[in-house]
């Protein structure tokens, strides 16, 4: 059974029509190539999945894609404005914030929307907002001091 | 997942009249944090989901007759952050805070998690610790349910397949009192509880004496238990040090754990005495801290001070 949906993926408008029992996540990677989004463990603990929705985070393994009708998603290709990476990204990149990289467009867009809300979080903020994004090469450090030092690259 | 039809009713007649049309094979959808991890994994298989998203005004969280009703639909998040929750009932807004991950919360709601009743859920001790009650409705009316008579058993409640989460009310607190909620984690911050406990606490006039208790317990059986044989043995009597183990003792014959990768029947059993105590351990100091931050009323204490010219 299909449903008509309305919404917005990192800006653009999409009009289509989906499958009810098709995930947030399925649609995202399968209808729109947008891959950068990955599954881990498909029960909402990993946060590998994690995507904005009208700029709160949410786990897009668990979300219907009808459900985001009439909604705003960002994915991790969304972050970048015109080619340049987002603090965020830059930060992680120049301060190791990854290993094998599975986890990180989950992390980087946990870390932008703790960002948008607290500009210079401290080590228990970070580690409190973070609790959900899982790192199986824990590299925890260098995430954490990533994002506290991602304020550096804002403008 | 199976294909199964998704409906956006837009007020609660399109809900009912929807519901009515697919029966017990409609299932209602909010957050849908729990529902379709059950629906990817075979446990339910709806052939109709009916969306309570499009429908406004279910989320308000505000104060009424001194008590706070919430919303069915408000989010996890927002019981956590509204600042109404958070100045009169701190304990609530931490038990929230305690849930999953904000991923989950920001989606979760108050009304879904309640209905979908996993014994090992956090608001649930807590809620019936502070005396809620559910409003339900459906196309026949509405009743009000005791939170502490809601839970059936293991992901079951006392809710009609027609019947909607309206609001929970949690009443206002005699003068006093004390909450706590406690939350037994050996694994990880996000997990379930081992064990969790939740306590409410008043005492007389004199704060010698017990004026009255709730206790409650999370993941010790197949819904959440409330603890009524450690509350009559604390109700009434005169506050002293081993009362609150000797509760905890008493509260161990209420549950009825299972094993597993969180301990041993035994064992959680053991701990579950040990939160009881806890959580009325931390609803005391809950007490003694509010009589701390506010002494006495601000505004009259002022005029008296002027009036007699003397500080302290």
């Amino acid at each position: 059974m299909n449903k008509k949906i309305k919404f917005r993926v990192n800006g653009k408008r999409v009009e289509t029509e989906v499958p009810t029992n098709r995930l947030l996540i399925d649609y995202l990677r399968y209808d729109l190539g947008l891959t950068g989004t990955k599954e881990g463990c498909s029960v909402g603990v990993c946060g590998a999945c994690t995507v904005l929705m009208d700029g709160d985070m949410i786990t897009s393994c668990l979300t219907l894609a009808v459900m985001v009708d009439g909604h705003d998603i960002i994915t991790v290709e969304g972050l970048a404005k015109n080619g340049e990476l987002n603090p965020v990204q830059k930060s992680f990149i120049q301060y190791g914030g990854f290993q094998c990289g599975i986890c990180t467009p989950g992390q980087v867009v946990a870390a932008t929307a703790l960002l948008a809300e607290n500009p210079k979080p401290n080590e228990e903020e970070i580690k409190d907002w973070m609790m959900g994004n899982l790192c199986r090469c824990t590299g925890y450090y260098k995430i954490i001091e990533s994002i506290q030092k991602a304020h550096q690259f804002a403008k | 997942m199976i294909p199964f039809e998704y409906r956006t009713p837009k007020n609660l007649k399109e809900v009912n009249a929807t519901l009515k049309e697919f029966g017990s094979d409609a299932k209602l959808i909010a957050g849908g944090t729990a529902l379709v991890i059950m629906m990817k994994q075979r446990l339910v298989r709806p052939s109709c989901l009916v969306s309570l998203r499009s429908v406004r005004g279910l989320n308000a969280i505000e104060l009424r007759n001194g008590g706070i009703s919430i919303g069915g639909l408000a989010t996890h998040r927002e019981v956590e952050g509204s600042s109404l929750i958070r100045r009169r009932l701190p304990m609530l807004a931490e038990t929230y805070h305690h849930v999953a991950t904000l991923r989950i919360r920001n989606m979760a709601t108050v009304g879904g998690g309640l209905a979908h009743a996993d014994p090992n859920q956090d608001p649930p001790p807590s809620l019936i610790a502070l005396g809620a009650t559910v409003k339900a409705t459906s196309a026949n009316g509405s009743r009000s349910i005791p939170l502490d008579e809601f839970f059936k058993d293991y992901y079951e409640t006392v809710l009609g397949p027609d019947e909607i989460i309206m609001e929970v009310m949690v009443p206002k607190l005699a003068a006093n009192t004390g909450a706590a909620y406690i939350k037994f984690l050996p694994r990880t911050a996000d997990d379930y509880a081992t064990v969790s406990a939740a306590a409410v606490l008043t005492l007389d006039k004199t704060k010698k004496n017990i004026a009255d208790v709730r206790i409650a317990l999370g993941s010790v059986g197949v819904t959440p238990i409330r603890a009524t044989a450690a509350e009559a043995l604390l109700r009434g009597q005169p506050l002293k040090a081993e009362a609150f183990a000797e509760a905890g003792e008493k509260a161990k014959e209420a549950v009825d754990p299972i094993s597993d990768f969180r301990g041993s029947a035994a064992y959680k059993r053991d701990m579950a005495g040990v939160f009881v105590r806890r959580a009325l351990e931390r609803a005391l100091a809950d007490i003694r801290q509010q009589a701390k931050a506010k002494p006495a009323p601000k505004p009259a204490k002022k005029k008296i001070v002027k009036k007699k010219g003397k500080r302290r």
